[in-house]
């Protein structure tokens, strides 16, 4: 076990930056993260300043795009500093921050802690990178927004919560974050909130988060009971001994935390919400909806690794579930038209990959394939957004014809976009090329080691859903292209291309400029863990070695019962072969879905799908699935108890009882004549029955 | 009990219960209010002289509740009368019958 | 300072102070009624934030004593005194007051001086029932409670006011009646072995005994604290009384009131009867009840088209949750509990203000009468999400940690209660979010709500310290939770003695292995 080391759990925080630099003289255990508090504060004030500013200083435009961009890369700056020191400092254990007690009750202590390893450094680089990106390009997409301030402070209190949901030391720390990036995205998603459906969308997120999230709570309840700590050290140093391999409890603990992943995550079946959630702004769908939030299940399930390898029966439902979402949710993405919804599912299939990944056991591979993931996945998200930008304005800017164009997101609208937008269809090329596992690019390492693992590791169906899962990704992300850049233009309808030659234009500067940086991190981000199989540059297997520490408990876990990776496919052949056929296939997946695409007419709105392609048009039927199967059953039995046995059996008992009392008194009543005589014969012989009584 | 009464006792005794029950039949059956009154007079009458009666034997505490039973008798002959004639001069008639000021 | 404040006098004065001002309102002229009430509770307040400071975090018994004989003949005495148990208490009772009172500044136009003295009569019946540790004495504030209360909805409040009001008084009066007795009974049974009256609470509380009678009288006490908590299915006066009250009584109602269920369940329910208190039929009967309560509140809450009978219902919803922590009898559920019943009061007195405030503009409460009121209501709209989200239990607001406590302590000894339980998380969000989505997003398209102000500054002064309290709750509850511990700790303790005294009981066993309670928890699900 070498997750060790608690760290003054006291409030050192402030010290700690001092003590960092002395910690990397002695070399060592020597790492005291700088600044740690830093990290979030940034985020959290730079929310608080743009959401006083939403109040404030609505118009003003200028302090939300300095304040928004500045706490992001401020926060990237310290984490980059405390990246290189880890880095530097040989850490085998976690180093754990402690600022404050949160909740202590008995036996129960929670802490602000903030727990600095590998993984959550890791994590930080990420998020507190893409986000800076995306923030830079939200200055120009959401510039003519009247909610700017308000904007910029969701997107800063969301980076906030993110980066508690990845630096928490403890289960409800990391549920802060959980929850609160589930806020987040709730805001963002019905950030236009006068659009119905825009707030439908945004409510329907959180309530399926909602539903995962108490499965993570129940899956919290469990730890404490078992472990009598919701810390991660001390429980996942005492996993292996406290919970019995493969035993009912751990299970238990593990398909709740699943359950909690699943909704986070998009997950079937919990994976309903996140194209919806395509209703917020596009640079959001990027940052929360690809590249941070929606990893964060994959993050919690890489933390407590040693949980899941505990238990091979939840190991198995996570790689299953990961696998049938990645399958499933790109068969729905061959045939979407509206061009963010195509990437949401690829989101969730890719999302999918790297539940199998943390399925089968191969916890660095769903890790990189996380990274890679969100610097390619925010990359197509905000070409897509520069497209709908531009066509978005082409409209909107035009003589008087702006009314009645359509949905800028449809991709029927788009075509021939290459002629306008030359940096955004080059940058779009490489993220595609990247997502579909075309060598060298970033995605072809991670997918390939994943798909690699799956059928080392002894998962042969799910190997072939992998293998058949590229294929689509593929296909669909080369539709996208075909149907967004290629062909002729079909923005203005049928007044053509000189009317769209004249309206529409490249995104400025401040848009593409992330676009760039994002698609130079999908070519080499896949250099980070190059396999030993294919030794083409010195990192090989760097991320690997740089998780190792993190990992390496659930590893032991895995092979001390007799989990270890086969290095052979199920149907034979090395690893290196395997990636020159995956390659392969990839690029010829791309090229002939290219080729046929390319000279074919684009249906028209009024042509709907027939068959299966419907079918698959319709996403497999699954909201309407639940619609008629839980949500109007359940406002039907809700209803029922309102009115039959709240108004009808309750207070028709309470209602029931005042009416007898008053049925009793008129009753009585009625023994009052008012007559002095009827009295005073009553008198009488109540007086002679006594008298008798009496005698 | 007789013998200590004596027959002039039981003599007073029977007349009271006499009255007495004069008085209750009255109050029942009658219904002009002054006539009601009278009789509950009788009735308290009757009462009078069988305390009296009864003091022979046990002492003087009987006669001296007399003395209180008339003082309040004469109270509710003031207070009763008055109400009668309140209530005639209201309604002009005394009929019991033709009352039900008691119900609520 | 300390010399000065040395809280013997200070429970009284809080008692006796409301009642001065109540009479001053009635002698004041009618405009200068709100300013007399508001002083007074603004100095209530002043009064009892040194009970918070002062109050000595490791003692569990009880501070600030005070004991005078009222009736000696009958034991009688005027007996006050705090603990961790009530302290909070108290002090959501003095806060919530001035809020009460300044949101009721421009609500209430008819009947000023007599509105404003009952609010303060009120709180003297309030504070009185925290601080009595007589039950006698408490039994008389416990009613006297409810008279102004009866006028406050009957007279201020809507239009089916004189039903609610006549529902809610007799509700809590068949309950409180049946007290009575149960509370006579044990003086008598107290005399009965010492030859001396007496209603004190030490008196009483030493009493040992017998099994058939603790359930008895529990039963006798249990209905009147449950009628008030409000438990399923005795809670159907609240919603007509919230939806009927005016602002200030909803507030009051939802922020103190329904607290005192809960509230004399700890004082009273569990220490003068444990044996009965933790009897496995009476236990398992107050969870499940709290627990439909919880689920069933819910559901109920999640199609009402009356903004302020849905937050009625919320806190049937959220008073489960905390009878759920109450009877898991843990240190986490019980001082879960405690703080989840401020919580409640600040949340849900909140919630109350709010649409308080919309109803004094639009004269509507109908959630369908709104829409896209965060146009031209920002401030408004953004003090209702915070609200809602800490009503609905979101990790960095108050709720959370109320819920997080409650759930995770009752898990220990009923797993699968509490795991049912937490399933109430997502109702909560299934009832606060259309809410808030009808009322605040979607198109502005009513013209009557385009001309709506935003909150004004007396508004914005009101609702300032309830989010600031939700922040603070949420993030550091250290203050709060550690005045409860010493005197939850030494409940526990007493009501574990006292159980393990009582051989033929057998219901020791509170703290039960998670392999034993998920066994006996299987059973009962089958069973049910």
């Amino acid at each position: 076990m070498s997750l060790g080391a608690v760290a003054e759990a006291g409030p050192g925080a402030l010290s700690a930056g001092a003590a960092a630099l002395a910690g990397q003289e002695g070399a060592g255990a020597g790492f005291h993260p700088v600044l740690p508090w830093l990290i979030l504060a940034l985020p959290l004030l730079g929310a608080a300043v743009n959401g006083a500013g939403a109040f404030l200083w609505r118009d003003d435009k200028r302090i939300p795009t300095i304040i928004g961009p500045a706490a992001l890369l401020g926060s990237f700056a310290v984490v980059l500093v405390n990246f290189i020191a880890m880095s530097r400092a040989d850490l085998h254990g976690a180093e754990v921050i402690g600022l404050w007690n949160w909740i202590v009750s008995g036996d129960l202590r929670i802490g602000v802690d903030l727990q600095f390893d590998q993984l959550s450094m890791l994590m930080c680089m990420i998020v507190t990178g893409v986000g800076s990106l995306i923030h830079i390009y939200s200055v120009g997409y959401m510039r003519d927004d009247p909610g700017y301030s308000r904007y910029f402070s969701y997107l800063n209190l969301f980076v906030f919560f993110m980066l508690v949901l990845v630096l928490g030391a403890s289960f409800p720390l990391m549920f802060v974050g959980w929850e609160g990036v589930g806020l987040c995205s709730y805001l963002l998603i019905g950030f236009w909130y006068e659009n119905r459906d825009y707030a439908n969308a945004g409510k329907k997120a959180f309530i399926m988060n909602r539903i995962g999230d108490a499965g993570f709570l129940v899956a919290m309840f469990l730890v404490f009971t078992a472990f009598g700590t919701l810390d991660f050290i001390p429980v996942l140093e005492a996993a292996d001994g406290t919970l019995a391999y493969g035993g009912a409890l751990v299970t238990g603990i593990t398909l709740l935390l699943f359950l909690g992943c699943t909704g986070k995550s998009a997950q079937i079946p919990l994976h309903t919400w996140l194209p919806d959630a395509m209703a917020g702004p596009t640079p959001v769908s990027a940052l929360i909806h690809a590249a941070t939030m929606v990893t964060a299940g994959v993050y919690l399930i890489a933390r407590t690794s040693v949980l899941f390898a505990l238990s091979p029966v939840s190991q198995g439902v996570v790689a299953a579930v990961g696998a049938g979402t990645a399958l499933f949710a790109a068969s729905i993405a061959i045939r979407q038209y509206d061009i963010k919804k195509v990437l949401a599912y690829s989101t969730i299939s890719q999302l999918g990959y790297m539940f199998l990944a943390v399925g089968v056991g191969a916890f660095t591979a769903g890790v990189f394939h996380l990274m890679t993931h969100a610097f390619f996945k925010a990359l197509l998200f905000l070409g897509a957004g520069a497209v709908i930008h531009a066509v978005h304005h082409a409209w909107a800017h035009g003589d008087g014809h702006g009314e009645g164009h359509g949905d800028p997101n449809d991709m029927r609208n788009h075509g021939g976009l290459r002629k306008f937008m030359p940096r955004t269809f080059v940058f779009m090329w490489i993220a595609t090329l990247a997502i579909a596992g075309v060598p060298p690019l970033a995605g072809f390492f991670s997918k390939d080691e994943i798909i690699w693992y799956s059928g080392a590791y002894g998962y042969p169906i799910l190997w072939g859903v992998a293998l058949a899962t590229a294929l689509l990704t593929a296909v669909y992300m080369a539709r996208l292209m075909v149907m967004t850049f290629h062909g002729g233009n079909r923005t203005f309808g049928q007044r053509g291309s000189a009317e769209a030659g004249r309206r529409l234009h490249e995104v400025p500067a401040v848009m593409w400029a992330p676009l760039a940086v994002l698609a130079v991190l999908s070519v080499v981000g896949g250099w980070a863990n190059i396999p030993e199989a294919l030794p083409l540059l010195p990192t090989v297997e760097w991320l690997h070695h740089w998780l190792e520490p993190v990992f390496a408990p659930a590893i032991a876990v895995k092979e001390a019962h007799g989990f270890a990776p086969e290095y052979r496919s199920p149907v034979g052949g090395g690893e290196a072969l395997w990636a020159v056929i995956s390659a392969v296939i990839a690029i010829a997946a791309v090229v002939a879905t290219v080729r046929v695409l390319a000279p074919k007419p684009v249906p028209t709105e009024a042509e709907a799908p027939t068959g299966f392609a419907r079918v698959l048009h319709d996403k497999w039927y699954v909201d309407e699935l639940y619609d008629r199967a839980i949500v109007r059953p359940s406002l039907a039995l809700w209803r029922a108890c309102w009115r039959i046995v709240d108004a009808g059996l309750i207070d028709g008992a309470v209602n029931g009882a005042g009416r007898a009392a008053r049925l009793l008194g008129w009753a009585g009543g009625q023994l009052q004549t008012g007559r002095v005589t009827t009295y005073l014969v009553a008198f009488m012989l109540g007086a002679l029955l006594v008298l008798g009584v009496l005698s | 009990m007789a013998a200590a009464l004596g027959l002039n006792g039981l003599i007073a005794l029977f007349v009271s219960a006499i009255l007495f029950s004069i008085g209750v039949i009255g109050v029942l059956l009658r219904r002009n209010a002054i006539i009601v009154f009278m009789c509950i007079e009788l009735m308290l009458n009757a009462a009078n002289l069988s305390l009296i009666a009864f003091s022979r034997m046990h002492g003087i505490e009987g006669q001296i509740f007399v003395f209180f039973v008339m003082a309040v008798a004469a109270a509710e002959a003031a207070v009763g009368l008055a109400i009668i004639i309140a209530i005639f001069r209201h309604y002009e008639v005394v009929d019991l019958d033709r009352f039900r000021l008691l119900k609520w | 300072m300390t010399a000065f404040y040395d809280g013997h006098w200070i429970l009284t004065a809080l008692v006796v102070l409301p009642l001065i001002g109540g009479a001053a309102c009635l002698l004041a002229p009618e405009a200068r009624a709100k300013t007399v009430a508001l002083a007074t509770t603004l100095v209530l307040f002043a009064l009892s934030l040194p009970l918070f400071w002062t109050f000595d975090t490791a003692e569990p018994g009880f501070q600030n004593l005070v004991s005078i004989p009222w009736i000696e003949a009958w034991g009688i005495s005027y007996a006050v005194g705090v603990d961790g148990i009530s302290i909070l208490m108290i002090l959501l009772t003095t806060f919530t007051m001035p809020l009460a009172v300044a949101g009721s500044f421009s609500y209430i136009r008819r009947r000023e001086r007599a509105f404003y003295a009952m609010l303060l009569f009120l709180t003297t019946g309030m504070i009185g029932v925290f601080v009595a540790l007589d039950l006698f004495l408490f039994y008389v504030f416990w009613e006297i409670m409810l008279i102004p209360m009866y006028f406050l909805i009957g007279v201020w409040g809507g239009e089916r006011r004189i039903y609610s009001a006549v529902k809610f008084f007799l509700y809590t009066a068949v309950g409180s009646l049946l007290m009575l007795v149960a509370i006579v009974t044990l003086a008598w049974i107290f005399q009965d072995g010492s030859g001396a009256w007496s209603f004190a609470y030490e008196d009483l509380v030493s009493l040992e005994l017998a099994r058939r009678a603790q359930l008895w009288l529990f039963a006798g006490f249990a209905l009147a604290f449950a009628i008030k908590v409000p438990l399923f299915p005795f809670h159907t006066w609240l919603p007509d009384a919230h939806v009927e009250a005016p602002t200030a009584g909803s507030v009051i109602l939802a922020g103190v009131l329904l607290k005192m269920g809960v509230y004399g369940f700890l004082r009273f329910g569990l220490p003068l009867f444990p044996t009965a208190a933790t009897d496995p039929a009476v236990v398992n009967a107050m969870l499940v009840l709290g627990l439909i309560g919880i689920l069933y509140a819910a559901w109920v809450a999640a199609v009402q088209p009356d903004a302020k009978k849905l937050i009625a219902y919320t806190s049937v919803a959220h008073l489960g949750f905390v009878v759920l922590g109450v009877f898991g009898l843990t240190t986490q559920g019980i001082e879960g509990g405690i703080l989840q019943m401020v919580n409640h009061g600040i949340s849900t007195g909140a919630l109350f203000l709010l649409i308080g405030m919309l109803y004094e503009r639009r004269h509507s409460r109908q959630i369908a009468d709104f829409g896209g009121i965060a146009k031209v209501m920002p401030v408004f709209a953004f003090a209702l999400v915070v609200v809602a989200l800490s009503s609905v239990g979101l990790p960095g607001t108050n709720g959370f940690v109320g819920e997080f406590l409650i759930l995770v302590g009752t898990f220990r000894t009923h797993p699968w209660i509490a795991a049912i339980a937490t399933t109430g998380v997502i109702f909560a969000a299934c009832y606060m979010l259309p809410m808030v989505q009808r009322v605040l997003f979607n198109r502005l398209d009513r013209e009557e709500n385009r001309a709506l102000t935003d909150v004004t500054r007396r508004e914005r002064l009101i609702l300032a310290p309830l989010l600031a309290l939700i922040l603070l709750i949420g993030v550091w509850p250290g203050p709060f939770l550690n005045r409860t511990r010493a005197s939850v700790e030494a409940l526990i303790e007493h009501v574990e003695t006292r159980t393990a005294g009582v051989a033929s009981s057998g219901a020791g066993t509170v703290e039960v292995r998670l392999e034993a309670g998920l066994e006996a928890g299987a059973e009962a699900g089958g069973g049910e």
